[in-house]
């Protein structure tokens, strides 16, 4: 599909996603202004505060995005009724990109009202000003072409930043782009990059107008001037105020996903078959980056996603790599439970791990059926491996000593062009991901891990034991997922997506209903 | 009224309008800035504070205003200390006039004039009426005049609209600042006597600080000559012609020399 094509065919969501993207970017610029002005001011009169104020906004923006999410989600804070910080979607994201915004708006107010002549500033204070007239009427509107390059600045940065959003179902056009980054699709990307820089663009060129006529024109008419802020506000609170009203679930349960195809699917099966069960619609926050996706479970954004057993063990508790699938299973259910109050049920049937993949035509000629047998007859064999898989503890090394490979040549390539190298006899074994999709096009064979070296990452859905609590209909529904899901469905399932860009919801429709969950037709693309 | 103070008492009107007692003024790092300065200038004069760069005199006239507090005795302005004034009341009731760049850039003529009766809460028809009024007095066209904006002043305009903003709320004490300093000779020459001519008309007590003593000359009803933060000579400028005090006789040669034709080329 080129991406004129694309544009055509999906206008009505890309309009969508900019909608999204200018809501965030205008609320978060513009809480930036209310934050950062009165910082700056502040500044002008107790100097001593500069070196902390500017130091901490300089931190902030070298802090990673998905780090200041990891810190922000559980926050859960309240005013009033009103949550106003913390769990996952735009109010997160908004509190980020403010955080982001905010160095180029307290410094140029700074450096804008230091910047007025000492002699103007005397003048008023000579004819009676009080510090705030002289503030007020002159300082201010003296500054406010400074003020305003800040706040461009900021804008833009605040553009570009958004795309994160997309991290933590905060929407906007990073959905787009990372989604094509994910699924390597460059007219995805492109149609999330290519708006994002035009409305960078768009803001800039305004801005720098309005810069324009506030500093060389001057003669902006006090009224108009007044009218302008006053719309300014207006428009601030309009757009402001849904964000203290937005994401909240009210009582609804949400399924969660992290930010690749699998998840996303395993995502759309647990929604729909909850929704089938309970007859109630189930909030979807898919896409969570990172760790987000236990974050925002444990803060209870969401009260159900698919993690797999080794993740959990290695990544969320920290522990040592185990190689029995069902200890490991054991372990996190145990600790979960004590430590987080959340609950692993049944495993979904398939382990998303590292696979040593042959071309089927030598699995078969050699009788290959085990990374053992491989290992015997590989002397004359290339291997091709990516980069992860090279350079972790449970990658290359401790593989290559455990069944005492000696490869002949081992080439590192990025992860996906692996399987096609192989297919293509560029090489002669891999090492790819269970699941992945092209496994099955390409007629690969994934031997056994006869020797076990590999933790095994299980997926099973990890919920939130108080809403098992409050709705046994859900725990029959998560019961009815049990070992639902082969590795070569959940291969087939993923190419569906990425090879044969289909939708996730009506991949993840067709394979319930194939498997009698759903009733009804299997629905076709 | 006790006659405390120095000799110098050659008050035109009989009310006191500001007084210096014994007042010094010493920065933070120890450096004296004014030493023992005592000095009465009466209701309706001019006194021209002159004086090389540095000597003091922009110092003597900021503690008028209380831009600057006296850090030994005290300053009165009508019969009170500055101690006792509430700052911002007493600087809306004296006039502040520095050089061209103390006009508010983002302000039309118009609203320069009008900021400190805007301050005191006037209604805009009456600031509006105001300022026309100034501006004919100052020989500025209002109809021209009053919607521009400093920048597309000249020098010379710009100043009248200094002196009519300074002007604006009827304040009956007037500081200016070497408010000619920037002009090309000819314009100052030409302001300065109609400067003259607004003086005689409105009998404002003024303090004029410069370093121009034809400037003080036309302008002073009396001269203090200051040097090193002391005050050296106070009185009439006929008699600073006559002073043997070796500052006082620099400046006065320089004032023939201004006149001498020799010089005029």
């Amino acid at each position: 599909m080129t991406f004129i094509e694309f544009l055509l065919r999906n206008h009505e969501e890309i309009l969508g996603l900019v909608a999204e993207h200018l809501f965030l970017v205008a609320v978060s610029t513009g809480m930036a202004v209310l934050i950062g002005v009165p910082l700056g001011i502040l500044l002008t009169r107790k100097p001593a505060l500069g070196k902390p104020v500017l130091g901490f906004a300089n931190i902030m923006q070298t802090v990673p995005s998905l780090a200041l999410f990891g810190f922000l989600i559980p926050l859960n804070l309240y005013l009033f009724e009103l949550k106003i910080l913390g769990g996952i979607g735009p109010r997160t994201a908004i509190v980020a990109l403010v955080l982001y915004s905010l160095l180029p708006i307290i410094r140029n107010t700074f450096t804008g009202i230091n910047g007025v002549d000492p002699a103007i500033r005397e003048a008023g204070r000579g004819m009676g000003m009080t510090d705030r007239q002289l503030l007020f009427q002159v300082e201010l509107p003296l500054a406010l072409g400074v003020i305003i390059a800040g706040v461009r600045v900021a804008t833009v940065i605040c553009v570009g930043t958004a795309t994160i959003a997309a991290a933590i179902d905060a929407g906007g056009l990073g959905r787009y782009i990372f989604r094509g980054l994910r699924a390597n699709d460059n007219v995805l990307i492109l149609a999330g990059a290519v708006p994002a820089a035009l409305i960078a663009l768009t803001a800039d060129l305004l801005l720098g107008a309005l810069e324009r006529i506030i500093r060389f024109g001057g003669g902006v008419k006090a009224k108009t001037k007044r009218l302008l802020w006053s719309g300014a506000a207006v428009i601030l609170f309009c757009v402001g105020a849904p964000y203290f009203f937005m994401g909240e679930t009210s009582g609804r349960i949400a399924v969660g996903s992290k930010d690749f195809t699998e998840q996303v699917i395993l995502g759309e099966i647990l929604a729909q078959t909850i929704e089938a069960r309970m007859g109630s619609r189930v909030v979807r926050r898919f896409d969570l980056g990172g760790n987000l996706a236990h974050e925002a479970l444990v803060a209870g954004e969401i009260d159900v996603y698919v993690e797999y057993s080794g993740t959990g063990l290695l990544a969320i508790l920290k522990h040592k790599p185990l190689k029995d699938a069902r200890e490991v299973y054991r372990r996190v259910k145990d600790e979960y439970a004590r430590r987080f109050n959340l609950e692993w049920t049944e495993p979904l049937g398939f382990n998303n791990t590292f696979a040593i993949l042959v071309r089927g035509e030598d699995a078969r000629k050699l009788g290959l059926k085990t990374v053992s047998d491989a290992a015997k007859v590989s002397r004359q064999w290339r291997a091709g491996f990516g980069q992860d898989f090279m350079s972790r503890a449970d990658g290359y090394p401790g593989f290559a000593q455990t069944y005492g490979f000696h490869f002949q040549e081992i080439r590192e390539m990025d992860l996906s062009l692996t399987y096609r190298a192989l297919a293509e006899k560029q090489v002669d074994l891999i090492a790819g991901n269970s699941t992945d999709g092209l496994i099955s096009r390409y007629g690969l064979y994934q031997l056994a891990d006869d020797r076990h070296f590999f933790p095994p990452y299980d997926a099973v859905p990890v919920v939130r034991q108080s809403m098992l609590e409050k709705n046994p209909t859900l725990r029959q529904a998560l019961k009815q997922l049990g070992g639902i899901l082969s590795v070569d469905e959940m291969r087939e399932l993923n190419y569906a997506v990425d090879g044969e860009k289909r939708q996730a919801r009506l991949v993840a429709r067709a394979f319930l209903v194939k498997k009698n969950i759903l009733a009804g037709a299997i629905p076709t693309n | 009224m006790s006659s405390r103070g120095h000799a110098n008492r050659d008050v035109m009107d009989a009310g006191k309008s500001i007084e210096f007692h014994n007042v010094g003024f010493r920065l933070p790092d120890g450096k004296t800035l004014l030493a023992d300065l005592n000095l009465e200038i009466g209701r309706g004069e001019t006194l021209v504070l002159l004086g090389r760069s540095g000597s003091g005199k922009t110092t003597t006239m900021k503690l008028i205003n209380r831009l600057l507090d006296p850090t030994g005795g005290e300053v009165r302005v009508e019969g009170r200390s500055t101690f006792e004034w509430d700052p911002i009341r007493l600087r809306r009731r004296v006039g502040y006039v520095i050089q061209e760049v103390g006009l508010f850039p983002h302000l039309t003529v118009e609203e320069n004039i009008g900021v400190v009766p805007r301050l005191e809460g006037w209604d805009g028809e009456r600031i509006k009426a105001r300022a026309r009024e100034l501006l004919s007095m100052l020989g500025l066209e209002p109809d021209r005049f009053r919607a521009r904006y400093p920048r597309e002043l000249s020098g010379g305009q710009r100043q009248r609209v200094g002196v009519a903003r300074a002007l604006a709320a009827d304040p009956p004490v007037i500081l200016l600042d070497e408010p000619f300093g920037a002009l090309d000779p000819i314009t100052r020459r030409e302001i300065q006597y109609e400067f003259k001519d607004l003086q005689a008309r409105l009998k404002k007590t003024m303090v004029f600080v410069t370093h121009d003593v034809r400037e003080a000359f036309v302008l002073g009803t009396r001269i203090g000559l200051v040097k090193d933060g002391r005050m050296i000579f106070l009185g009439p400028p006929e008699l600073l012609l006559e002073s043997n005090d070796p500052e006082a006789r620099a400046f006065a040669r320089c004032f023939h020399e201004a006149r001498s034709p020799e010089n005029a080329a």
